[in-house]
Order: C-alpha cells, then sequence, then structure tokens
C-alpha cells in the first residue's frame, strides 16, 4: 500500500498550503476556536475554584464537577451544543463547537485550581495571616503562586482535550483541522484523511509539550525548598 | 430543530425503541470489549514494567503518547489500514485504557506495604503467590478505581466511533445531526451519559462484592 506516499505528496502539494482551505488557515482555525475555549472555561471556572479553595468550602462541589464531566462524551456535548445554538438562532460551525468545547475544558481547571489552592501548606498561609496579610494578598502572593504548577496542569488536560475535541466541529459545519478528517472520511479520501489525522495529532502533541513547559517553568527554585 | 418542531419528539422515542435497545447493547459491547481486551494488555505491560524497571518509562510514555493522541485522528489513521470495522474501533478504544490501567495497576501494587509482602515471603510464599494471592487482591481497590476512569472514557468514546461506522448510541448523535433533527441527537447525548453512569454504579458494585473488607462497618 503506497498510502504514506499518497500522504507525501499530499503534503507536498503547494495547493493545499494556500487560501481558506489550506493548512495554515485551518491550524489557526483550530488555535483560535481551542484558545478562546480554554480561556472562556478559565474564566468561568478559576474564580469560583480559586474562590472554594480560599475558603476551604465547596470541596464536594468541586471534585464532583470533574467526576461529572468525564461522563460527557466530547460527541454528545457537541450534540447538545448544536441543538443549544440552534434554538438559539447562532447558526452552525463556530457557536456548536463552542458549546461543546467550554464545558469540556471546565470540569479539569475547577478541579486542579480548586485541589492547588487546598494543597497549599496550611502553615504557610497561617504564617502569612500572622504577617498580616489580607485574603485577597493571601491568595495572590501565596497560594495562587503556590499552586501554580498544578493549575497548569489542570490547564493542560482541558488544553489537550479541546485540541482533540475542537476536530469534531467539523461535523456541524465548522473550519479546523476536523474538515480533512471529515471530509477525508465522507469522500474517501484516505491521503487527506490521514493527512489531517497527523496534523492534528501533532497539534495535540504540541500542545501538551508546550503547557508541560509551562508547568515545570512555574516550579520556581524557591517552591522546591520551601515543600 | 427547525422552529415548531418540539425538542423532544415522543412518538419518535416510541416507534424506534427496539432499534435504540439494539445500540445500547452495541455500545457496551464495544465498551466491555476494550475494557476487557486493555485490561489483559495493560496488566501484561505492567507486569512487564514491574520485574523489569528499566522498561517502565517507556511502557509509561506509548501509553501517554496513545492517550494525547485525538480519538478522530486514530481512528482516522486506521481506517485505510483496518476498514470501517469493529477492529478499528477496538484497537482506538483499547489505545486509550491503557495509559488508565497501567497507571493505577502499578500504583496499586506499589501500594501494598513491604511488611506484608515481607511477611507473604517469610511464610514461604513464592513470588507467583505473592502476585496472585496478596498483591492483586491487596491492589483491587486501586485498580477497579482505574478500571471505572476507563469504562467511564470508553463510553463517551465509543460515540465517536460512529463516524467509522460503529458506535452505539453514537449512531443516533450523527443522524441527529445528519437529518438536523434534536430527537435522536439527545437520545445519544443523554443516553450515552446515562450508560456512564449506570457503568460506574456497576462497577461500584462490584468492587464491593469483591473486596468486602473495605466495606466500612
Amino acid at each position: 500500500m503506497s498510502l504514506l506516499g499518497d500522504v507525501a505528496r499530499w503534503f507536498a502539494d503547494p495547493e493545499h498550503w494556500q487560501g481558506p482551505h489550506g493548512i495554515p488557515v485551518r491550524i489557526l482555525e483550530h488555535l483560535e476556536l481551542s484558545g478562546l475555549a480554554v480561556a472562556v472555561a478559565l474564566v468561568i471556572a478559576a474564580p469560583i475554584a480559586l474562590y472554594l479553595g480560599h475558603t476551604g468550602r465547596g470541596g464536594f462541589i468541586a471534585i464532583n464537577v470533574a467526576n461529572i464531566g468525564r461522563a460527557l462524551p466530547s460527541l454528545a456535548l457537541l450534540a447538545l451544543g448544536l441543538v443549544v445554538a440552534i434554538s438559539l438562532g447562532l447558526g452552525l460551525g463556530f457557536w456548536p463547537t463552542m458549546f461543546a468545547l467550554v464545558p469540556l475544558a471546565i470540569p479539569p481547571i475547577m478541579t486542579n485550581v480548586y485541589v492547588a489552592v487546598r494543597e497549599v501548606d496550611r502553615d504557610i498561609v497561617d504564617a502569612a495571616r500572622g504577617m498580616g496579610f489580607s485574603d485577597g494578598e493571601i491568595l495572590r502572593k501565596i497560594e495562587i503562586p503556590l499552586g501554580l504548577p498544578l493549575m497548569l496542569a489542570g490547564i493542560r488536560t482541558a488544553a489537550v482535550n479541546v485540541v482533540a475535541t475542537a476536530t469534531l466541529g467539523a461535523l456541524v459545519a465548522g473550519g479546523a483541522l476536523g474538515r480533512f478528517i471529515v471530509d477525508g472520511l465522507a469522500l474517501r479520501e484516505f491521503d487527506q484523511l490521514v493527512a489531517g489525522a497527523i496534523l492534528v495529532a501533532l497539534l495535540a502533541i504540541v500542545t501538551e509539550l508546550t503547557f508541560a513547559g509551562l508547568e515545570r517553568a512555574s516550579r520556581t527554585p524557591g517552591m522546591v525548598a520551601i515543600r | 430543530m427547525t422552529p415548531g418542531e418540539p425538542l423532544i419528539r415522543w412518538d419518535w422515542i416510541g416507534s424506534h425503541i427496539g432499534e435504540i435497545a439494539f445500540r445500547v447493547g452495541e455500545h457496551l459491547e464495544l465498551t466491555v470489549i476494550a475494557i476487557v481486551v486493555g485490561l489483559v494488555i495493560a496488566g501484561g505491560l505492567t507486569f512487564v514494567g514491574l520485574r523489569v524497571p528499566r522498561l517502565y518509562p517507556p511502557i509509561s510514555w506509548f501509553s501517554g503518547t496513545l492517550y494525547t493522541i485525538p480519538s478522530l485522528a486514530l481512528f482516522s489513521v486506521l481506517v485505510p489500514y483496518t476498514g470501517l470495522t469493529l477492529l478499528t474501533a477496538e484497537i482506538g478504544l483499547v489505545s486509550y485504557t491503557l495509559l488508565i490501567l497501567i497507571r493505577n495497576i502499578a500504583a496499586g501494587i506499589h501500594s501494598v506495604p513491604v511488611e506484608v509482602r515481607d511477611a507473604a515471603r517469610g511464610m514461604g510464599y513464592t513470588p507467583r503467590q505473592i502476585l496472585v494471592r496478596i498483591e492483586l487482591p491487596l491492589a483491587l481497590g486501586v485498580i477497579f478505581a482505574g478500571i471505572r476512569v476507563a469504562t467511564i472514557t470508553t463510553i463517551g468514546l465509543v460515540t465517536v466511533t460512529a463516524l467509522i461506522g460503529q458506535g452505539g448510541l453514537g449512531y443516533f448523535i450523527l443522524l441527529g445531526i445528519q437529518l438536523f433533527f434534536s430527537t435522536p441527537l439527545i437520545i445519544g447525548a443523554l443516553g450515552s451519559v446515562a450508560l456512564a453512569v449506570v457503568a460506574d454504579g456497576a462497577l461500584v458494585l462490584i468492587q464491593r462484592t469483591l473486596t468486602p473488607w473495605t466495606r466500612v462497618r
């Protein structure tokens, strides 16, 4: 089978690198969709999780959100996103995919941010309070910096999941890299199908590695000494 | 989803009840095969990794990389080779169970206290007896936690295999998207969530039966 040759030729074809359906545009669409979804999820989940973690209340909620989230299959979320988007008259493509991606990204962020704040050594928090830190200062200067690696781990899980699932957006007439896969499957064009799959897989791995790097960078030498 | 159309048409559900039952069965079948095969492979790999610690990092890295690859991409790469078949679906589904299962089996066996192992050895247990009679039963709780996560994840992923002609309840989701008809969409989506919740509950019951000593009296 010369499939690999076909895929290589597909990548080599300059036509696939140009115009509104070209690879660069699809990658940008994919990144835009994923980035926005993670950002919105962060804006929704982080303040709630920080509050719950700082006050030590509602751990039950924060942990259970994650468990429910795990039971929500991506394709089911897309289906529900489609129903919501159409009911609101927002049309196909971008919005149904966003409605699917944001709920997917919330649970890992919520749980990790909550756990990250809770895991900060209570002695350090007490010491800070004794030194006259306000709640806001404790959160900003102690809990967030010390919890950052764990928070980033949650964002990493969310981001990799979102990048993977953004592919399904092509099913509801969205753009992004899923286009190549869905079209390739529909048209039985295996070169396009496999090329799309490779691009999505690479993007997911790059996302994973990027966040792994950020996570490592957020572990300052001082933190190691404290722990 | 056209205006004026109700979100759920109960008469459609009534007239398709047989098909829904069939798809639920298919969904469970795809899930059970994936978990059982995944357990066998993960068990074997973990066993190798524990015996030859040098091999554990590459095994862990391999299963981690598989897990990172988006499901649709993995299924797509396989289609030209294995077609739109059950095999394609299962290769993908099994791949995604490996990371979770390997981590939990290894963590479970590592959680067995050294003293317990030493005591067993002192009583004349062979390494195989220690594994089967001591380590595995004691690790069962942690292993079951992994099986639960893997099962819930797999039930969700099965819906995606509808795109390669399998899919269980995912079939209804795809049908709903294609026909622009919300009833099957909702049946497929809520059905797979319900299935995950029920399966998780069933696994908890099985675990309680298998590890009676963990029950709080």
